[in-house]
C-alpha cells in the first residue's frame, strides 16, 4: 500500500513541476525543418524563372519552337524541339521495357509467387534500383549498344534505342515495386470472393486485383515516366549530343538533361547559350510537374474505394 | 466431371458425405475424423464455438482451404460421389458449383451490374441480354431488385452492408450453384439485416443445398433443418435441429447450447 502511495506522489509531483520548455521549441524545429524543402522548391523556381526571362529577351519564344538547334553557330539557332523529341522518344522506348516487364514481375510477386520467392527476388530488385546511373550509362555505351549493333547493322555507336532500353531496365525496380504495394493492399476478400466463384489466379489477377488496383499501378507508371525525363546520365553517354530531330532512334539524339549537361560542362560561356540552359530546365521542369500532377489526378480519380 | 442432379429430383438425395476428413495446418490437427452428410434442399447448420474449425470445415467443402498454405487433409470428401480431393477434378468446376458467401460482405469494387456477371462473364457468357437477364433473376432471388433496379451501374460500395451481403448472395447465384456455402454471413450485419437474410435463407432453401456457419444459435434453429455440433475440431452430433435443441444425445451438445460453455 505504502509503496503505490510513494508511485503515485512521485507521479503527482512530477505533473505539477514539468518544464514544458521542449514541448514549446520542438514544433518549431520541426516546422523549420520542413520549410526548407518548400523555401528550396522555391529558389529553385525563382532561379530558373529569372534567368529563362533573361534567355527570352534575347530570343523570341517563336524561336524555340524550331527544330534548328545550334547554340554556338555563328548564327545561333535555339529551337529545343530537337530536344523535347530526344527526351520524348528515349523515355518512351524505356516505357515500352519497363511497363510490360515491371507489371509482369509486380503480377508474379503480389499473386503467384510463393513467400519464399518474394524474399529473394525484393532485395535483387532493390539492388537493381541503387546501381548508380552513370553505371547505366556504361553499361548502355559498352555492352547493349555494340551487342544491338549484332543485330541492327546500321546502328550508330550514339544512339537513342540503346540508352531507351536501359532507362527501361532502371526503372523496372521502381514499376514493379509501386504496382506490387497496389496491387498487395488489395484486401484478400476481394480474391476469396472471385476464387469461389470458379475463377483461375489468373483471371483473379487480371480481372479484380488490377482493376482494384489500377489507380496505384497507373500511378506508377507517371512517375516511371517523369524518372524517364529527368534522367541524364545514361543519355548523356550512350545517346551523343546530336541535335538531330528525327524519329529514327537508330540514330544519335540529345534530350534536355543531356543538353544542360553538355553546357554547363564547359561548352556554354555566358552568353545567350548559357541561358538556354535555363529555358530548357524550365522546360523540363513543367514536364515533370505535369507528370506529377497526372500522377496525383490518377490515383485520385480511379481510386476503386474499397 | 461432376454428377450434378437432375431437376426432376427427388427429395433429399445426399450431396457430400463427408468420410473420416482429418485436416492439419502444418502439424496442428485442425479437423479430426469428420463424417458428416448433406443432403439436397435442407439447410445444414454447423454450430460450435470460436476455433471449433466450423469454418475451416465449411472452406473444405469447396477446397478454399487450398489456398492457405501448409494445409493437408487425408480422407475422402464426396460430391454426388466425386472425391473432391481426386485430380480428374478441377477445382475451378467444383466452385461453379458450390458457390459461398462470407463472414464480411466483399463486392468488387465494381458497379453493382458488374459484380453480379463478373460469374457469368469470366465462364464464357458475354451476350450483353443474356447477361442483363441473369442480372434481373440472380438480384430478384437474393431479394435486393427492387432496391437496386434503378442504380444497377453504382458502385456497389454504395450499398449497405445487409445489401451488399445480399449482393454478394446474387452474385454466387448467377452461376446458378446447386449449393450454397455460408460462412457466418450475418456475423457484420445488424438485427434488421440480418433478418432479411434469415428469410432469404428459408427461400433460397426449396431451389438450393445450404450450409451455414453461424456463432448465433437462435440463428440456427430459426432456419435450419439439420444441425451439427462442432467442438476441438470433432463432430459431436448431428441431428434434426429441433432434436438438438430440445433433445441433444450429448452431454457436451447440451451444455453448449444451454451456455453453460462457448
Amino acid at each position: 500500500m505504502s509503496e503505490s502511495n510513494h508511485v503515485r506522489d512521485i507521479i503527482r509531483n512530477n505533473i505539477k513541476h514539468r518544464k514544458n520548455r521542449l514541448e514549446m521549441i520542438m514544433p518549431k524545429l520541426f516546422l523549420i525543418a520542413g520549410s526548407i524543402s518548400i523555401f528550396t522548391t522555391i529558389g529553385i523556381v525563382l532561379t530558373l524563372l529569372i534567368d529563362a526571362y533573361h534567355f527570352f529577351e534575347q530570343v523570341p519564344i517563336r524561336e524555340i519552337f524550331s527544330t534548328k538547334l545550334a547554340p554556338l553557330g555563328v548564327n545561333p539557332s535555339f529551337g529545343i524541339l530537337p530536344l523535347i523529341n530526344g527526351t520524348i522518344i528515349t523515355s518512351l522506348i524505356a516505357m515500352f521495357v519497363a511497363v510490360p516487364v515491371g507489371l509482369t514481375a509486380a503480377m508474379y510477386l503480389s499473386e503467384f509467387s510463393s513467400e519464399n520467392t518474394r524474399k529473394i527476388i525484393k532485395p535483387v530488385m532493390e539492388v537493381l534500383a541503387g546501381i548508380p546511373t552513370i553505371v547505366y550509362g556504361f553499361f548502355a555505351y559498352s555492352f547493349v549498344t555494340p551487342l544491338l549493333m549484332n543485330l541492327i547493322p546500321t546502328l550508330e555507336p550514339k544512339n537513342a534505342l540503346s540508352p531507351g532500353i536501359v532507362m527501361g531496365i532502371m526503372i523496372i525496380p521502381l514499376v514493379t515495386s509501386l504496382s506490387e504495394d497496389a496491387m498487395s493492399s488489395v484486401p484478400n476478400d476481394m480474391r476469396e470472393g472471385a476464387l469461389a466463384l470458379g475463377s483461375t489466379r489468373l483471371e483473379v489477377t487480371l480481372k479484380v486485383v488490377i482493376p482494384a488496383a489500377i489507380s496505384g499501378i497507373m500511378a506508377s507508371f507517371v512517375l516511371a515516366i517523369s524518372r524517364a525525363i529527368g534522367e541524364t546520365m545514361i543519355v548523356t553517354i550512350a545517346s551523343g549530343s546530336s541535335k538531330n530531330f528525327t524519329l529514327d532512334i537508330t540514330q544519335s539524339m540529345q534530350t534536355m538533361t543531356a543538353y544542360i549537361v553538355e553546357f554547363t560542362s564547359g561548352d556554354a560561356g555566358i552568353g545567350t547559350g548559357y541561358y538556354s540552359l535555363y529555358a530548357v530546365g524550365l522546360v523540363l521542369f513543367i514536364f515533370t510537374l505535369i507528370m506529377n500532377l497526372l500522377s496525383r489526378y490518377i490515383s485520385r480519380k480511379y481510386r476503386e474505394e474499397y | 466431371m461432376l454428377n450434378e442432379k437432375n431437376n426432376n429430383h427427388h427429395q433429399n438425395n445426399i450431396v457430400y458425405d463427408v468420410k473420416k476428413l482429418n485436416l492439419w495446418y502444418g502439424d496442428v490437427l485442425a479437423l479430426k475424423d469428420i463424417n458428416l452428410t448433406i443432403r439436397e434442399n435442407q439447410v445444414t447448420a454447423i454450430i460450435g464455438p470460436s476455433g471449433c474449425g466450423k469454418s475451416t470445415f465449411i472452406k473444405t467443402l469447396n477446397r478454399m482451404v487450398d489456398n492457405i498454405p501448409a494445409v493437408r487433409t487425408s480422407g475422402e470428401v464426396l460430391y454426388y460421389g466425386t472425391n473432391i480431393f481426386s485430380d480428374t477434378l478441377r477445382v475451378e468446376e467444383l466452385r461453379t458449383s458450390v458457390g459461398m458467401v462470407f463472414q464480411k460482405p466483399n463486392p468488387f469494387p465494381k458497379s453493382i451490374y458488374e459484380n453480379v456477371v463478373y460469374g457469368p462473364k469470366i465462364h464464357g457468357i458475354s451476350d450483353k441480354k443474356i447477361l442483363s437477364e441473369i442480372t434481373e433473376t440472380s438480384l430478384k432471388s437474393a431479394s435486393l431488385w427492387e432496391e437496386v433496379k434503378d442504380r444497377l451501374h453504382a458502385n456497389a460500395y454504395g450499398l449497405s452492408g445487409g445489401q451488399q451481403q445480399r449482393l454478394c448472395i446474387a452474385r454466387s447465384l448467377a452461376i446458378q450453384p446447386q449449393v450454397l456455402l455460408m460462412d457466418e454471413p450475418t456475423s457484420a450485419l445488424d438485427p434488421i439485416a440480418t433478418n432479411k437474410i434469415e428469410e432469404l435463407i428459408n427461400e433460397l432453401k426449396k431451389y438450393y443445398t445450404i450450409v451455414i456457419v453461424t456463432h448465433n444459435m437462435q440463428q440456427a434453429a430459426r432456419i435450419s433443418d439439420i444441425t451439427s455440433f462442432f467442438l476441438s475440431g470433432e463432430v459431436i452430433e448431428t441431428d434434426a435441429t429441433q432434436k438438438i435443441f430440445t433433445n441433444p444425445n450429448d452431454k457436451k451438445t447440451e451444455d453448449y447450447i444451454t451456455g453453460k460453455f462457448g
